[in-house]
């Protein structure tokens, strides 16, 4: 697929003795939100990753933006412009706002519109600048983990759960943010286990069942049909909204 | 924006509790104890030298307790930088010995100086031949780490004893750090208050760099959660290397300290002190600089208070200090959040 940043080709991956990704295949289109669905331990936040270099792929290729990337180092993978939220966040809690964000901006200098445009999709952020991390609720952590993300321009981000845990109303907004971001043109790949943040961000999706993936497709395309949403998922939209 | 509605009405956080208690632990030791002793210079002298022993043990533990929560490594083959430190100042004890009987403030100073220098210099590079050696190869197996650690200590001492002998070698103080202040019936050795200056300064400067700088920065983050640090984009190993062997010329920078304060050298002599070293990193918190400094203080000022008042408690001291310290604080007294 020519205009695709990500592609995954066959990937393997095993942890210790276990083979958890058993030829994985997808593609993240250009300035796409694609989800990544599956029930729990079906082998979604491995994927993740996987791409990231965080666990090496045992076969199987890895291509970002048409460059290999299976065996090279987590760093080089990050600064080759793929941006990673871990489903734990990774926020460095004894560091403030201001330090994690500076850290993640590896230029040196934080681009003040930037900023400004970050500081306007989580005000929160901006009231806690000086405060320690660690203090941040779980719904402003999150949004410091994906400020940080995006603190400097990348060419993918991949986000592993972001609503995990999350009262409702912190999920409005987080869903309110990735709209945003989809209008900014960013391409993401998104871990995402609430089928209706799922369903109203996603342009495209692929499920994962034992870490093969048994669905790709166009997001509308699942979301009207129940069977299939039953077949490869086990839900219905109804129940989740 | 919802997200602007939702926020807007989250009252704002209170500002970040400060963990004085801690802080106060070392402040209130030496004024609460003041009443057990029968006299003030008694008081006065052991404290003092209470903070220049609490300080060289800082100097000493510090390199490891970084080294311990950047990448869970434990070394016990640090206590050999504090052996090589300390015998790296022969290699300029020799040729500039008349500097130590100068009559000079200056010449002194100047020759303790290059000592240090010397010093931290020499065990930076075998740290970082060690690291290279004899840690890189057992990263993320603590069994390994401790059996080849030990390993490469008992190899460095032999090559102290191939190099500079197995008898005990004697050092002289210079001539300006001997002798004591005197006030009133209290001696304060002056050798004691210039180990307090430098322990000060050391943790001045760690305290800039770890909380002013990038590197610092780094070192921060990568304590807590390294592979964070490297899915930032940041090298991890190298950000290690340079910390392993900073923390060895910081051992190598506490060894000649130590050597001047025992003013005899044995190759044994930096393992000798591993057990308090040890028991400072558990008391401040595996991986907090804070912690190891106010964890040397507290040890040191506990070994000399009692060793003075209860002679015969005197060997358990410190281990009683860690295991109350463990009862209310069972990460330490500053706990590093590791993830």
């Amino acid at each position: 697929m020519t205009d695709a940043t990500l592609v995954l080709d066959g990937v393997h991956t095993h942890i210790g003795p276990y083979h958890i990704l058993h030829g994985v295949s997808f593609a993240v289109p250009k300035g796409e939100l694609t989800m990544l669905l599956g029930r729990n331990g079906a082998g979604k936040s491995t994927t993740l990753r996987t791409i990231m270099g965080l666990w090496q792929a045992s076969a199987g290729k890895i291509l970002f933006e048409g460059r290999e990337i299976t065996r090279q180092e987590t760093p080089d993978i990050s600064r080759s412009g793929i941006a990673y939220v871990p489903e734990s966040m990774g926020i460095f809690a004894g560091l403030t706002v201001q330090e994690n964000l500076v850290l993640a901006a590896r230029s040196g200098a934080i681009d003040k519109n930037r900023l400004d445009w970050i500081l306007s999709l989580f005000p929160a952020l901006k009231r806690f600048w000086s405060l320690p991390a660690g203090n941040l609720s779980g719904g402003q952590k999150q949004m410091l983990a994906i400020s940080r993300a995006i603190i400097e321009p990348r060419s993918l981000l991949l986000i592993d759960e972001p609503t995990k845990g999350l009262a409702p109303v912190m999920i409005r907004s987080m869903i309110e943010a990735f709209k945003a971001l989809k209008e900014a043109g960013e391409t993401i790949l998104l871990v995402e286990q609430n089928f209706h943040a799922a369903s109203v961000l996603g342009d495209s999706v692929v499920v994962i069942d034992d870490g093969k993936v048994v669905h790709r497709g166009a997001m509308a395309e699942l979301v009207t049909d129940r069977t299939l949403q039953q077949n490869l998922l086990g839900l219905s939209l109804d129940a989740h909204q | 924006m919802t997200s602007q509605t939702t926020d807007n009405a989250l009252p704002d956080l209170p500002r970040t509790p400060r963990d004085l208690v801690p802080l106060l632990l070392v402040p209130a030791l030496i004024v609460l104890s003041a009443p057990l002793f029968g006299n003030l210079s008694s008081w006065v002298t052991l404290t003092v030298a209470g903070l220049a022993m609490g300080m060289m043990i800082f100097l000493m533990a510090s390199g490891m307790t970084l080294v311990f929560g950047l990448m869970d490594v434990i070394n016990f083959g640090h206590g050999v930088f504090i052996s090589l430190g300390a015998y790296a100042t022969l290699i300029v004890l020799g040729p500039l010995a008349g500097w130590a009987k100068a009559d000079s403030v200056w010449l002194n100073l100047g020759l303790l100086g290059l000592c240090i220098l010397v010093a931290m210099l020499t065990t930076g590079v075998i740290g970082a031949l060690f690291e290279r050696i004899i840690v890189r190869p057992v990263y993320g197996s603590h069994l390994k780490q401790i059996l080849v650690t030990v390993g490469g200590l008992i190899v460095a001492e032999q090559m102290i004893h191939a190099i500079w002998g197995a008898s005990p070698i004697t050092i002289a103080l210079p001539e300006t750090l001997r002798g004591a202040f005197v006030f009133g019936d209290a001696a304060i050795e002056r050798y004691r208050v210039f180990a307090i200056g430098v322990g000060l300064s050391v943790f001045a400067v760690m305290y800039l760099v770890l909380n002013r700088t990038r590197i610092g920065l780094l070192i921060r983050a990568g304590v807590e959660n390294p592979e964070m640090v490297e899915s930032l984009g940041y090298r991890i190993r190298r950000l290690f290397v340079g910390v392993f062997v900073a923390g060895s010329a910081l051992a190598g920078l506490g060894g000649v300290m130590w050597a001047f304060y025992r003013q005899t050298l044995t190759a044994g002599m930096g393992m000798e002190v591993m057990v308090l070293v040890f028991i400072v990193i558990i008391v401040g918190g595996l991986g907090s600089i804070g912690g190891c400094f106010v964890g040397s203080l507290l040890v040191a000022l506990v070994a000399n208070y009692v060793g003075f008042l209860a002679p015969k408690l005197a060997l358990v001291s410190n281990i009683l200090v860690m295991a109350l310290v463990l009862v209310w604080r069972p990460q330490g007294l500053f706990p590093v959040t590791r993830q």
